[in-house]
């Protein structure tokens, strides 16, 4: 018997915030609510909490939610800011730290107000003086947006990738948005829409990228002894893994290639899975091209090979790889970083509670998060066993 | 007035870099050890640990790896669109830039040209054009 099997670890609880434009909170206000809900659901209360894992984007940390909350002693905390990456690098973390008796209760959230505060900005003001940025900062490229363009045309010129597999990566979040009812954006959506939408950084339109909304959420982790707390079906955590590459595009080899090569051998092979046994893939879908090169770098098809992998409607409800099922950040909801819901959209599916986007009895589920300029990765496999 | 976000940061390091670009020369480092040239300036060799770094004068000229042409309003000082680029140097080291010059594609080769800035060392940015300056 392993490890891993004779301390299994379980997401007990999971609640999304408030979503869409939330005028009438803060984001510690909204925090509170999921993590009240996402807590209740495993059978708990804030008293239980011991070990709190979040990051406000660099705004606020693990002390000023510790205290929000009444949290007063927890034994475990992190605050580690890999991007959007974060939140499923909590999951490897608390991982890390249940089984060892570090902390028994891990709550792990976000929560973002970007919509309503209107403070996303595409200039170059948005990153701060550091060392490194002073030689690409004076070159113009708008942050993330620009970044991932010159990903995604150095595919294009490796590979043969066309804007057309990248718009089926948005259609296919869109057919799955129609499906949920806390979606954003719900309208019907073509691969023409997207070809004729506005040009921002080429070969980028306006629906490779995705939204800005308010929204967040919480998951709670535990232990078997007390997920049998639990008023819900925990869900079992197989693996978890992490990485980062760099955070000047100049210093990649090739850029195409993400940290999630590592983060998804590690999660994977920590499972005793391949991708051939995953029944749907939840990946952080800041823009189309993030989708494809997580396609390629998890190992669902080969590198390069990601824009013919996702041609007639593989990700879309009734496809073969089920992708974004909540809609995604393209088309559900994008707070600014999505980390958390992609966990709480597997937790739903796995547990059956997904209404008309239920999946037929799904057993293994991955979760791949993404952060900063594709910079980092955390990848988790779930499953209902 | 000048965004402070593009100004050198002035550390006994990158100094050297900028200095240089003042008087429009592009310095890139080399390792004494193993010959290895890094961008951007650090104490210690990547390729081989070493931490006997020296400066070269770059050839100017260098491959476009890839590029985006971006149509938002960054700055004031950039007027949409512009293309910005990753750029391989012929010394085998890799910079950002921004590009000048027509329809510039992956893989053209490019050569090296100033953009001057108020209040700021001249900045390296590359060209398509090869007539002399």
């Amino acid at each position: 018997m392993s490890f891993w099997e004779r301390n299994p670890i379980y997401v007990v609880g999971a609640a999304e915030t408030l979503l869409g434009v939330v005028p009438d909170h803060t984001e510690l206000s909204m925090f509170a609510l999921a993590a009240q809900e996402a807590l209740s659901e495993a059978g708990m209360t804030f008293k239980d909490v011991d070990g709190i894992f979040v990051n406000y984007m660099g705004e606020e940390g693990s002390v000023q939610v510790g205290e929000y909350l009444g949290i007063s002693a927890p034994r475990y905390v992190d605050s580690a800011d890999i991007g959007g990456a974060s939140f499923v690098a909590f999951v490897h973390h608390a991982m890390n730290a249940i089984p060892y008796g570090r902390c028994e209760v891990a709550l792990i959230g976000y929560a973002s107000r970007q919509r309503s505060l209107r403070n996303r900005s595409y200039t170059l003001k948005e990153r701060g003086l550091d060392n490194a940025a002073q030689f690409e900062k004076p070159y113009g490229l708008p942050s993330p947006i620009g970044y991932y363009a010159m990903i995604a045309a150095r595919h294009f010129h490796e590979y043969g990738t066309q804007s057309e597999q990248l718009a089926e990566i948005a259609v296919a979040a869109r057919r799955w948005a129609q499906l949920n009812p806390k979606a954003w954006k719900r309208n019907p959506l073509t691969v023409e829409d997207v070809m004729e939408s506005r040009l921002i950084c080429k070969p980028l339109r306006r629906l490779d990228c995705c939204l800005i909304t308010d929204g967040g959420g919480a998951v709670i982790l535990s232990n078997k002894e007390r997920a049998r707390d639990a008023r819900k079906k925990p869900v079992r955590v197989l693996g978890a893994g992490e990485s980062q590459t760099r955070w000047n595009l100049s210093q990649a080899a090739d850029i195409t290639v993400t940290p999630g090569v590592v983060s998804g051998r590690a999660a994977l092979g920590m499972a005793g899975i391949s991708p051939t046994n995953v029944d749907f893939l939840q990946p952080y879908d800041s823009f189309t091209i993030t989708v494809l090169t997580a396609l390629e770098d998890l190992g669902f098809c080969k590198k390069g090979e990601g824009g013919a992998f996702v041609e007639n409607g593989r990700l879309a409800p009734g496809g073969a790889l089920p992708a974004m099922t909540s809609g995604g950040g393209l088309s559900y909801n994008h707070p600014g970083a999505l980390g958390v819901q992609i966990i709480i959209e597997a937790v739903r599916q796995l547990r059956g509670e997904a209404g008309a986007r239920q999946l037929e009895d799904p057993k293994i589920g991955v979760v791949h998060g993404v952060g900063v300029l594709l910079s980092t990765a955390a990848t988790a496999v779930l499953a209902n066993d | 007035m000048t965004d402070p976000a593009l100004e050198p940061y002035g550390d006994p390091i990158t100094g050297p870099f900028w200095e240089a670009a003042a008087r429009r020369v592009l310095l890139i480092q080399r390792c004494e050890d193993c010959e290895a040239c890094q961008f951007y300036p650090r104490p210690i060799c990547l390729a081989c640990e070493s931490r006997h770094l020296a400066w070269i004068e770059a050839s100017g000229t260098a491959t476009i790896y890839s590029l985006t042409t971006v149509h938002l309003r960054t700055a004031p000082e950039f007027e949409p669109p512009y293309v910005t680029a990753l750029i391989d140097l012929d010394e085998g080291v890799r910079m950002l830039t921004i590009i000048i010059g027509d329809n510039p594609k992956i893989g053209d080769r490019v050569r090296l040209a100033w953009r001057e800035r108020d209040g700021l060392p001249p900045l390296p940015i590359w060209t398509t054009e090869w007539r002399k300056q």
